[in-house]
């Protein structure tokens, strides 16, 4: 069986169902609505597996799953050389989000990265710890700060509320992921100009350590006929 | 076969560990869990991609020791007499790419003299040089200092020197701020706007104006920087012949007769060098004297410039030329900046290398 892992609920999972659903493949939830078991009508090949998003990357790189729907940014956060144990098959154009890093407004003389990293080296001079930084996207953060060259900052883990803990002392700036900003704006903080670090969207991947047997392929091919997927 | 080959590394690593006592050096041994926040604080948040953290309910973080150049230094500091010579063997665990193993060995040679840092450099390198003479290794050379020199002799602020010495061994924000410092490329638009608003209604009137202060970072910290700012903004450009030498100093690479004898040349124009040419002209002759070829060591002032943080005088590397698969087999050289952190105002004349036993022994077998 080739087994296609999906969100096991909320928009995502409705926005997934539709957008099978627009290239003629009917994938549904069955038993009660609080059972996460699910069907692809007409594809006996196919099995389908419902999944919390942000445990299809894990699934994906055990092998677990073959295919699986899930954000960019989960994936290239959790698995440490993504390319290496998965193969984007199709952005699907929704769950946008943004990663972005984010200020108080009130620093006028921050806009940029550059700015910030200048900010941080004062702010350790001054206060004797490194500048913190909010936010659950601890591997892409490091990454990109890292590639930019920004030294003198520390993460601090957040894993919800991120926007409040510059007004609760708990950090000096936040990275986190949002879709219009409005929540960073009524938290009086502001993104910085070139402080976006990753556009994400609901994506399909195939995952490179599942057993792509006979089997697994056949299903594959009976729903890149519908999807024009190749892998 | 997996037995044999830890016997055999095992066997190498002693072998190595041996030669560094009979050079003069004292074996210690060091914790494997060391506190997170020392080394955090030393090479920043960059650490936690390299090192495993785990954590203690009493002790709070912990990482699986990533390098044995920490604790050593810290029991020098703690305990040692001047001067000391260290050697280690044992086992370091980091995160790899790529499949490499993520716990291997390193066996080590520390060596803390502050009476003659050219004799140091030389017999620190000489002795490595010596021990891994018969495999036929690639040898390289640089030295930070040089480039340092060069960021502390520019004729402009104190606070650009500051910067740009700062991010010495982060190439990109380097070229960057020396761009613009040096006029080369655009005031950010935001920061014109900012600087255009601060001499129309003045820096009070325009964080009056912005949204409310909130968190740690007051709004005396912010008015302090738009000070700095404005000060930033009247001050000169560094000058096209600076800019251009110290690229030149970053550029320069050749046999390490050849550098000495350019590095004199561009002291002619640029006096700070003098005492970086002075400097590496005592280090070959205390290499000479220790019978390296010096006329055939190749030396590049920015050689390990962005994976040697805190290595601020010489530095060197031994690699199988013929296996780019391989890591490097060897590195080393001097780290004062790096006590001077640690030490808090302290610091110590510092210089060692270490070796990979791993490595070593799947150069001589020629496989992995």
């Amino acid at each position: 069986m080739l087994k296609l892992g999906i969100p096991s609920k909320g928009r995502l999972q409705d926005k997934t169902i539709e957008w099978f659903a627009q290239r003629g493949v009917t994938v549904q939830r069955t038993g009660s609505e609080r059972e996460y078991s699910g069907v692809v009508e007409g594809m006996n090949g196919v099995e389908l597996v419902l999944l919390s998003a942000g445990e299809i990357p894990k699934e994906l790189a055990a092998g677990r799953i073959h295919l699986g729907v899930t954000g960019t940014d989960l994936v290239r956060e959790k698995m440490g050389d993504w390319q290496a144990i998965v193969d984007e098959v199709e952005p699907l154009g929704f769950g946008r989000a943004d990663l972005v890093l984010a200020v108080p407004d009130a620093w006028v003389d921050v806009t940029t990265v550059d700015d910030l990293d200048a900010v941080a080296a004062q702010f350790r001079a001054d206060h004797g710890f490194r500048l913190r930084i909010a936010t659950k996207y601890h591997t892409l953060v490091r990454q990109f700060l890292s590639a930019q060259g920004v030294a003198d900052y520390q993460l601090i883990d957040s894993q919800g509320a991120t926007e409040g803990t510059v007004k609760n002392l708990t950090a000096e700036a936040v990275a986190d992921i949002t879709s219009t900003g409005d929540t960073l704006r009524a938290n009086g903080l502001r993104i910085l100009s070139d402080g976006l670090m990753l556009e994400s969207e609901a994506t399909v991947y195939a995952s490179k350590t599942a057993d792509w047997n006979d089997v697994a392929e056949a299903g594959f091919a009976a729903l890149a006929e519908k999807t024009g997927w190749v892998r | 076969m997996k037995n044999d080959r830890r016997a055999r590394i095992k066997e190498e690593a002693d072998r190595l560990a041996n030669s560094f006592v009979l050079a003069g050096a004292l074996p210690v041994e060091t914790d494997s869990l060391l506190p997170a926040d020392v080394l955090l604080d030393l090479y920043g948040e960059d650490i936690r991609a390299r090192a495993f953290v785990t954590h203690d309910p009493m002790l709070g973080e912990q990482m699986l020791r990533p390098d044995f150049t920490v604790p050593i230094v810290q029991r020098h500091m703690a305990e040692g007499a001047e001067p000391a010579r260290y050697t280690y063997n044992g086992s370091v665990w980091r995160k790899q790419m790529g499949g490499r193993s993520t716990e291997f060995t390193q066996v080590g040679y520390e060596l803390f003299d502050r009476t003659d840092p050219a004799a140091a450099d030389a017999e620190v390198f000489s002795l490595f040089a010596g021990m891994l003479a018969p495999y036929g290794l690639k040898v390289s050379t640089g030295d930070m200092s040089v480039l340092l020199a060069a960021v502390d002799g520019l004729q402009t602020t104190d606070r650009r020197r500051a910067a740009l010495r700062r991010h010495v061994w982060r190439p990109e924000r380097f070229v960057k701020l020396l761009e613009r410092f040096g006029g080369l490329s655009a005031v950010p638009e935001a920061r014109a706007a900012l600087l255009a608003e601060v001499a129309a209604v003045g820096a009070e009137g325009v964080v009056a104006v912005a949204s409310a202060q909130q968190g740690l970072r007051s709004e005396a910290e912010v008015l302090a920087r738009i000070a700095v700012l404005q000060e930033d903004a009247q001050a000169d450009a560094i000058s096209r012949e600076e800019v251009a030498m110290v690229e030149a100093v970053l550029a320069l690479k050749g046999t390490s007769s050849d550098v000495l004898a350019k590095l004199r040349d561009m002291a002619v124009n640029f006096a700070p060098l003098q005492a970086s040419a002075d400097a590496m002209e005592d280090r070959l002759m205390a290499l000479a004297a220790r019978r390296v070829n010096v006329d055939d060591l190749p030396f590049a002032v920015s050689f390990g410039r962005t994976n040697m943080e805190y290595y601020d005088g010489f530095v060197f590397g031994f690699t199988a030329e013929n296996r780019p698969d391989l890591p490097v087999v060897a590195s080393g050289g001097r780290y004062d900046a790096l006590t001077r952190v640690l030490g808090q105002g302290r610091s110590i004349a510092a210089v060692g290398g270490v070796i990979r036993p791993e490595v070593l022994v799947a150069v001589q077998e020629g496989v992995v």
